[in-house]
């Protein structure tokens, strides 16, 4: 009796996947991660070896080039070292890492990846569509014939990286990208603070007036606020900034329906001003993170040694 | 008043039923596949200039030759539009020339190692490394053309955007599969007798 309805259930199941082929690739493409590849590492710093093949010196000493290289032009370089990429070949590995990573600048998208695969041998230089002017394929290639390969085989891993980065950074020099203290960053808080004016002096009142109508008050004002919190979560997915402002909608919810609108309102956004920055600053503060605007598209170069 | 309320509401329940995701959606594989086409683009505009430097190589096989060159041709006089995207069976076809046409050039990749002139060609490794380029964009943009499609379909398929679906008559649309599903799955045969 069991195992009949369990047979039907798996025909059912098995038929509904013959019927829903596209479903059912859905269902590979989600399943992917499970079929054994190597994981994406967590981006922590400029360089990161889980190989334990550069010392602390010489990654003090990359790490320093890299930083020093971001703060005055702005892109991001990254370099990976790991065991093994199987059983995925270097450039789909290298390609899933760098557009989990995003690395590169929000608005520019100047990001690079140097990916090293020690037991296997090989190395790449994945370059996203930003950068595939300055460096293009066949720069990559050469800039791995000619500077990574020949010391990886001498077995100097540092010097190899060291020459190929510097030869990168030249590429990157000679690109006319903007530099690191343009105006975007002060941009978006400039958006941030419009959205919020609109937000608080529009669509607050708005959604809180029609909820109350339709809730009654009490209800329409604990709706407005959830929406609200709802929302801010969606937007910064921070929880405490979330519950603050979840926290200001309800008393500006409570004050418009009392009728001092102006008021309340002045006061509140006042407070919210404050929380935002305070989020930011922890936000930004902690370790090396990536800019998020890198997008690569498979450009770059592989090689071995 | 009421008006007012009653448009507010068909707006919020279109969009709730997945009108505009649909449409968002439809935009995102229309581009993604602009981007395979682009790329598929680029590597044929690559395969006349390797064919030429291999051509200079005296006694160069002429079979795996004439079928890249045949095979650039058959590729390339398909004509792809956006409503391809709506012809499962152009889309098949379109497909399967370019397969036909990754495995022409890989079989032309292999046999050029066999050259020791053509390797040491500093222009026919640059064209190498160009083509290898162009391979990786090609299968970045099909991923992402996959991801795309994926995205619509599972929309298309479920409820109750498939309502919305069945309203405006949307068809899921084709994806990329792989084409020799047999070759693939059959074990690889490892035999050492034969070199002998």
């Amino acid at each position: 009796m069991n195992s009949g309805t369990n047979m039907s259930r798996f025909g059912v199941l098995g038929h509904r996947c013959l019927m829903g082929a596209v479903l059912a690739l859905a269902c590979v493409w989600s399943g992917s991660a499970a079929l054994g590849q190597q994981a994406v590492p967590v981006l922590s710093a400029h360089v990161m070896d889980s190989t334990g093949t550069l010392n602390t010196q010489e990654l003090e000493r990359l790490e320093k080039k890299l930083a020093d290289f971001e703060a005055q032009r702005g892109a991001q370089l990254v370099v990976l070292m790991v065991p093994t990429t199987q059983p995925e070949d270097i450039a789909s590995y290298a390609n899933r890492v760098a557009n989990t990573w995003k690395i590169g600048r929000k608005t520019v998208g100047d990001g690079l990846l140097v990916i090293v695969a020690l037991n296997d041998r090989q190395v790449r230089i994945d370059v996203s569509k930003t950068l595939e002017g300055a460096i293009p394929d066949l720069a990559a290639s050469r800039i791995i014939e000619e500077a990574i390969t020949p010391r990886f085989k001498q077995g100097d891993y540092a010097g190899g990286l060291e020459a190929g980065i510097s030869r990168i950074q030249s590429l990157i020099r000679g690109e006319s990208l903007p530099s690191p203290a343009s105006g975007a960053k002060a941009r978006v808080l400039d958006f941030d603070w419009q959205q919020l004016i609109l937000v608080f002096f529009l669509i607050i009142p708005m959604v809180g007036g029609l909820a109350r109508r339709l809730l009654g008050r009490q209800l329409g004002i604990l709706a407005t606020g959830a929406a609200v919190g709802g929302l801010t979560l969606f937007l910064t997915a921070s929880v405490a900034l979330a519950v603050l402002a979840a926290f200001a909608a309800l008393l500006i919810a409570l004050f418009s329906s009392f009728g001092v609108l102006g008021r309340g309102m002045d006061h509140h956004s006042g407070g919210w001003g404050t929380g935002t920055h305070s989020a930011w600053g922890g936000g930004r503060g902690g370790g090396y993170g990536s800019g998020g605007g890198g997008d690569f598209g498979g450009g770059g170069a592989s090689g071995r040694w | 008043m009421k008006r007012w309320l009653w448009a507010f509401i068909c707006a919020f329940s279109l969009s709730g039923c997945g009108y505009n995701d649909f449409q968002r959606f439809d935009e995102q594989i229309k581009s993604s596949w602009s981007e395979v086409l682009n790329q598929y683009q680029r590597r044929a505009d690559l395969v006349p200039n390797i064919v030429a430097t291999v051509k200079g190589e005296a006694a160069f096989e002429q079979d795996t030759l004439t079928q890249v060159v045949e095979a650039r041709a058959k590729a390339t006089s398909i004509q792809v539009s956006p409503e391809t995207l709506n012809n499962p069976l152009a889309f098949n076809k379109f497909q399967a020339a370019q397969g036909e046409l990754s495995s022409a050039l890989s079989r032309l990749m292999v046999v050029s190692e066999r050259y020791p002139n053509l390797r040491a060609n500093e222009g026919f490794r640059d064209l190498r490394v160009q083509l290898e380029g162009t391979e990786n964009r090609i299968a970045v943009a099909r991923n992402r053309y996959i991801q795309a499609v994926q995205a619509y379909n599972v929309l298309a398929r479920s409820f109750p955007s498939n309502l919305t679906a069945l309203v405006f008559s949307y068809q899921p649309k084709p994806s990329f599969a792989v084409q020799n599903e047999a070759a693939i799955s059959a074990p690889p045969v490892v035999n050492f007798e034969k070199s002998k």
